[in-house]
């Protein structure tokens, strides 16, 4: 199986999905500039002005046309640069993306996939957050957010086949990260989550990057004996956790990791989950590990305190083993 | 009901050097082009949301119609004179103010009356209410509650049609007060950058819910936001229906052509409150008085009857038909059954099965 980056994989994926005419796609920065994170590189070239759509910087209107094109029988991709100016097409996303097939009593759909970035790297406040949990709160979306080429690459397939709106969250910290990728046509059905790895003693439920640093804790903790099991959601919603609840029968304790803020986050439903259906196996209180709850600083020594790292993932297992 | 104009920009008389023709109106043109039938019908959509309109308004009273109800009383010749220029490979999104447009598309007044009842036979099955009616059967992708945020979609159902080549024109109705947010600046800019086919028809009636116009725009000819962008515009009557139809049959061939979008400003004037709750403060009776004796509606029942294209008999006769097909989707919509609870689960939020349930299953 050939081994490709993130970056890789979403060009692959991306091309496929310009075999069908009815894609376009439209973003900032996409042609002309070569794509912020180089995902569309080359694609101007190979597909023309009329389907790779530099478009004005305008969230709003970015994801607003794409919808609009969505419901009149096109398969758009919009890109959204980085999640932080997502926050500009809200209104087009919640009130409409998510709303319009149930409001209009199921006559029509948005067969869109929006796709965005997580990520940060001493980008200050603005530039440095993760909406996961406000895309995932809403009923009629679509939320995903693979973690490895191959699931980069088989998702983005499901999200394009699927008539409802997706909301693809990439990371901008993950285009170099390798993996084995298989290759033709190659789907990984959206609302199935998956285990990264096997383990006996706990259970880290996770998703996104935070799935490698979790496998790099597991390493660490394996040579003193900790066999972790970890979970990757890879879809948020819906979320699928049976893979979790199995895993959490077994384990009986638990650590949520995410990068975003604690309260009200994804966490937040994912323990929630863990608590409402898994009470009786429970040995210890679940931990969760996610931003510091600051807007994020720009120094450096400061930023590194409120990611999340290894060591604190590290940590926080070794908190919940303590305590039971 | 399609005019009998040629395709192309160059075929269409200029509407300056037909109006300086001191022998021909508007009305006596659409004579001509169209027949008294049609001028009948276009009388008869008038008519049919109005009455439709003040059904609704007693439904409301009565508390079979719940929510926000928007009503279009005032304004029906602008909805019915813009969209008569439309074809059916044509678009059209509107506002929660949207009885007006949907009738004048052709939409079936017993499932608007079923919808706005929360009925299951509603156009929307009862999940959209008043603000939400749509029938894509009409390419009428419907009625928007977020004030501004369906123009953008209006350009991008323009964006499909400019790509599959369809030849379709997308008309998108809002008010005055949706030209101050960013969308209706961003949806200009991307129209006339990429040349789409939409034709923005303001429904100035000055006010925003109840703020007046010189309190809630810089601008006060709202037309002229269009030179922004170097994009064609026009201020017309909206309160004259044949006007209306002539000047944004224009604009229509114009977007038809691929020459670009166009910004039109009709002026008009709604006759009742912004929504059924509102008390009218903001303005005087006098000045609703003074605008209702100047109903478009009844201004053109009078100039066909005036003109000898109806017999006031027949106009009665009509008005009549109207009535009662009112009355018969009043009890098409009593007589529905309420929409299943399907609608409270997946299947009713997402077009394609889940992998997974987001519904609790333990819900209590
Ligand atoms: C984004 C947004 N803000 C506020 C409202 C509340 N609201 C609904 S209609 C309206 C006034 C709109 O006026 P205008 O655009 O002139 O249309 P009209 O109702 O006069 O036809 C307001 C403030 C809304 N629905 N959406
Ligand atoms: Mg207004």
């Amino acid at each position: 199986m050939p081994v490709l980056t993130v970056r890789e994989a979403l060009q692959q994926a991306l091309h496929e999905a310009m075999a069908d005419e009815r894609t376009f796609i439209i973003g900032e920065d996409i042609g002309h500039y070569g794509s912020t994170y180089g995902v569309t590189a080359g694609f101007l070239e190979k597909y023309g002005p009329e389907r790779i759509r530099d478009a004005p910087i305008a969230e709003a209107g970015i994801a607003g046309l794409a919808i609009g094109a969505a419901m009149a029988g096109m398969r758009p991709i919009a890109e959204i640069m980085s999640v932080n100016f997502s926050l500009l097409a809200f209104d087009m996303i919640i009130n409409h993306a998510a709303k319009i097939y149930s409001m209009f009593g199921g006559k029509f759909s948005v067969p869109l996939v929006l796709r965005t970035t997580n990520g940060w790297t001493q980008l200050s406040a603005t530039h440095s957050q993760s909406f996961d949990s406000m895309f995932a709160h809403i009923p009629g979306l679509k939320v995903v957010a693979p973690a490895t080429p191959a699931d980069m690459k088989g998702m983005f397939r499901a999200a394009m086949a699927d008539p409802d709106p997706v909301i693809f969250i990439e990371h901008t910290l993950m285009y170099g990260i390798k993996g084995e990728v298989p290759e033709g046509d190659y789907i990984v059905p959206i609302g199935q989550s998956v285990l990264a790895r096997e383990g006996r003693h706990i259970t880290v439920v996770t998703y996104s990057r935070m799935v490698h640093l979790s496998l790099q804790a597991a390493d660490i903790l394996a040579k003193e004996g900790i066999e972790v099991e970890i979970v990757d959601l890879r879809t948020l919603r819906p979320l699928d956790m049976s893979v979790a609840l199995e895993s959490f029968k077994k384990t009986n304790r638990a650590v949520v990791v995410t990068e975003d803020w604690q309260s009200y986050g994804t966490s937040a439903e994912i323990a929630t989950r863990l608590y409402e259906h898994g009470f009786d196996y429970l040995d210890a209180p679940i931990q969760r590990v996610n931003f510091r709850e600051v807007p994020m600083p720009y120094a450096k020594n400061l930023e590194q305190q409120v990611v999340v790292t290894t060591d604190r993932i590290v940590a926080a297992i070794k908190k919940v083993l303590n305590r039971s | 009901m399609q005019k009998r104009r040629g395709a192309t920009q160059a075929e269409v008389p200029a509407a300056s050097s037909l109006r300086s023709t001191m022998t021909s109106t508007p009305f006596s043109r659409a004579r001509d082009h169209l027949g008294d039938a049609q001028l009948v019908e276009l009388y008869r959509q008038m008519m049919l949301i109005r009455r439709f309109e003040e059904k609704c308004q007693e439904m409301y009273t009565r508390a079979k119609i719940g929510g926000f109800l928007h009503l279009y009383v005032g304004e029906e010749a602008t909805g019915v004179g813009a969209i008569s220029n439309l074809q059916p490979q044509d678009h059209i999104f509107t506002h929660y103010r949207d009885h007006g447009h949907a009738i004048a598309r052709g939409l079936n007044i017993d499932e608007l009356m079923a919808e706005l009842f929360g009925k299951d036979t509603g156009t929307s099955h009862g999940m959209g209410g008043s603000m939400h009616f749509a029938d894509i059967t009409k390419n009428f992708w419907g009625g928007y509650a977020i004030v501004g945020s369906h123009l953008l979609l209006a350009a991008g159902v323009a964006l499909a049609c400019q790509m599959q080549k369809t030849n379709g024109v997308v008309m998108v109705f809002f008010g005055d007060g949706a030209t101050n947010g960013g969308e209706f600046y961003e949806s200009l800019n991307f129209a006339q950058l990429w040349k789409l086919p939409v034709v923005f028809v303001c429904e100035n009636n000055l006010y925003a819910m109840g703020t007046p116009i010189e309190v809630h725009s810089s601008v006060k000819e709202i037309y002229r936001k269009a030179s922004a962008f170097d994009m064609k515009a026009m201020r017309i009557d909206g309160n004259d229906l044949l006007t209306v139809r002539e000047q944004v049959g224009e604009a229509v061939e114009y977007a038809r052509s691929g020459q670009g979008p166009v910004l039109v400003e009709a002026m008009t004037y709604r006759f009742r409150g912004h929504s059924a709750q509102d008390t009218q403060k903001y303005r005087s009776k006098e000045d609703v008085e003074q605008h209702r004796s100047q109903d478009p509606v009844l201004i053109f029942r009078k100039e066909l009857i005036d003109a000898g294209v109806s017999s006031s008999a027949d106009i009665d006769a009509l008005d009549a038909t109207i009535d009662e097909q009112v009355e018969a989707s009043v009890r098409f919509a009593d007589e529905s059954a309420v929409p299943g609870n399907e609608w409270l689960t997946d299947s009713g939020i997402y077009a394609a099965p889940l992998a997974t349930a987001t519904v609790d299953p333990d819900l209590v």
